[in-house]
């Protein structure tokens, strides 16, 4: 682990509004290796344009600005459009939320998988195919024959999703930024796709950005946290650490999240008493 | 007379319920009773029939069989305008529950409207203080608001007409940690203050340990057991489904 894999300083990203422009991130900088980060915070705090930004994926009119961005060595910043594409999805791709919404859904998955390995590397078609039933055979598709021939619309959330993280990773990328992966699955299956997710990453010693709210599931299976509030990082820690985090908003949203073994009467809640009238809530 | 009293007691009352949507059923033969000011929580995974047993109770799944109760009175299969008094619904999405031209205003004079109750403006003004919003927001628009302001607004239009008994269908899953709590606290209140019945879809089991007295794990459109929530604080539940989801949701770090 010699050079950090991705090195972030400064990063900026800008939106015009009607009442000037605000920044949504807001020179946030820190480095990642080949290991596995987590970005929590609310809605709103700035972490899936964090993930966006890294990709150069921040459509006009949003600016990304930053003293340095560099990835593997490679400036992003300077890079055109088309050496973007050649790096995105081969050198680091990116894991979506909602698969329903993700997904091609006028083609099988299997073509869908195959896509994003021929777009980046040519290959006979027979090994082409092997290559996408070994894939859906890692992410646990049983039967990957079968649901190669499916359209999206044919298979649940849960494979949904297993599906998009074996196209994310078929051209065997170096960094995997995941933006809320498992919120839209249910809590059994979520468990299930963090830990293929956490097999094939430690297994082929990639970089993970992994992107959620869920200050639990982020410790889980993260090594270090990154806590953002309002486009800031207002505390980075060890995840095994996270239960003694020093600044409020984490220990605000520590405390507010209920427990299994509920005792308390009410809930702490964060001072927003800029909108609510403050009593009783 | 004695059926009367018992009927008093119980504030939802479900029998034999078979839902079909077309000619598939998606909850077969579920029995269970609410008791009057008790919070009651149905988990478990998406498909299995928890939000379609709410949706029946309320009228929008008019393909059932068997009995629904609800405050002793039978529930027919037509939309019924009395019944909206004793029961309402919150929807899990409030960026999509709320119409998006009305004001927050005309949103909760609207059931006022319907069933001709005066005095709309007073109704108004305590019903957004009772759910923590201030004045100034009652005449904005939803996108004017935050996803946890707009849950309120829905909150308070469920409770414009003073129903006994509420459905709340995932009331926090959209919404932040932070947010969520704000939530919780509020419909504790609620339930505090107004003496109301809940019952619950959730597939959140910290959130039904904090809201709830009583829970139904359902499973395939069936129930597989009714606990008490203290069974689901010492993770005491018997069916082994119950066991994964807690072991699912449970296994997760804890803060301390």
């Amino acid at each position: 682990m010699s050079a950090p894999l991705l090195d972030l300083d400064g990063l900026t990203v800008t939106f015009p509004t009607a009442r000037g422009p605000v920044d949504v991130v807001k020179g946030i900088s820190f480095t990642l290796g080949r290991e596995r980060l987590g970005i929590v915070g609310e809605s709103g705090s700035g972490k899936s344009m964090t993930g966006r930004a890294i990709l150069r994926l921040i459509r006009q009119p949003g600016k990304v600005s930053a003293r340095r961005m560099s990835f593997d060595g490679i400036d992003l910043l300077s890079q055109g459009e088309r050496q973007m594409r050649s790096l995105r999805g081969a050198r680091m791709s990116m894991v979506m939320q909602d698969p329903k919404f993700s997904l091609n859904p006028v083609m099988t998955i299997g073509e869908q998988i195959a896509e994003a390995l021929v777009t980046h590397k040519r290959l006979p078609r027979r090994d082409l195919k092997a290559r996408v039933l070994a894939m859906l055979e890692a992410v646990r598709i049983h039967d990957p024959a079968r649901v190669a021939g499916l359209y999206p619309h044919e298979v649940s959330g849960g494979m949904g999703q297993r599906v998009m993280i074996a196209m994310m990773l078929i051209p065997e990328p170096d960094l995997l930024i995941a933006d809320e992966p498992t919120s839209a699955l249910d809590v059994s299956v979520q468990a299930q796709v963090l830990d293929i997710i956490d097999d094939l990453v430690t297994g082929k010693g990639m970089g993970l950005i992994l992107i959620s709210h869920d200050l639990n599931m982020v410790a889980r299976y993260c090594d270090r946290i990154l806590v953002m509030n309002s486009g800031e990082i207002v505390e980075e820690c060890r995840a095994s650490d996270l239960h003694s985090a020093q600044h409020p908003y984490t220990r605000g949203l520590l405390a507010a999240m209920p427990r299994m073994d509920e005792d308390r009467d009410e809930l702490p809640v964060l001072d927003r008493s800029t909108w609510t009238t403050g009593s009783g809530t | 007379m004695d059926d009367g009293i018992r009927h008093m007691s119980i504030a939802i009352h479900l029998e034999n319920l078979t839902i079909s949507y077309g000619t598939t059923a998606v909850v077969h033969d579920v029995s269970f009773d609410v008791a009057a000011g008790e919070s009651f929580a149905l988990v478990g995974e998406s498909g299995s029939g928890k939000s379609t047993i709410l949706r029946a109770i309320s009228g929008l799944a008019p393909e059932w069989t068997g009995t629904i109760e609800v405050e002793g009175k039978p529930r027919a299969h037509a939309p019924d305008r009395s019944f909206a008094e004793t029961c309402q619904m919150v929807f899990q999405d409030p960026y999509g529950s709320l119409h998006p031209r009305k004001t927050v205003d005309t949103c909760l004079a609207e059931p006022l409207a319907i069933h001709g109750i005066g005095g709309r403006d007073n109704r108004v003004k305590d019903m957004l203080a009772a759910v923590g919003l201030d004045q100034r927001f009652r005449f904005r628009f939803p996108h004017q608001l935050s996803g946890g302001q707009r849950q309120r607004v829905a909150i308070a239009r469920a409770l414009m007409l003073e129903p006994r008994v509420l459905l709340l269908d995932e009331p926090t899953s959209a919404l932040d940690v932070s947010v969520q709590a704000e939530i919780l606290n509020l419909l504790k209140k609620l339930r505090r203050d107004q003496g109301l019945t809940y019952l619950t879809v959730t597939h959140n089991l910290p959130v039904v340990s904090f809201l709830c007295d009583r829970l139904a794990v359902m499973r395939h459109g069936r129930i597989v057991e009714i606990a008490d929530v203290a069974d689901l604080k010492t993770g005491r539940l018997a069916a082994p489904y119950s066991r994964e989801l807690f072991a699912a949701s449970g296994g997760t770090l804890q803060p301390a």
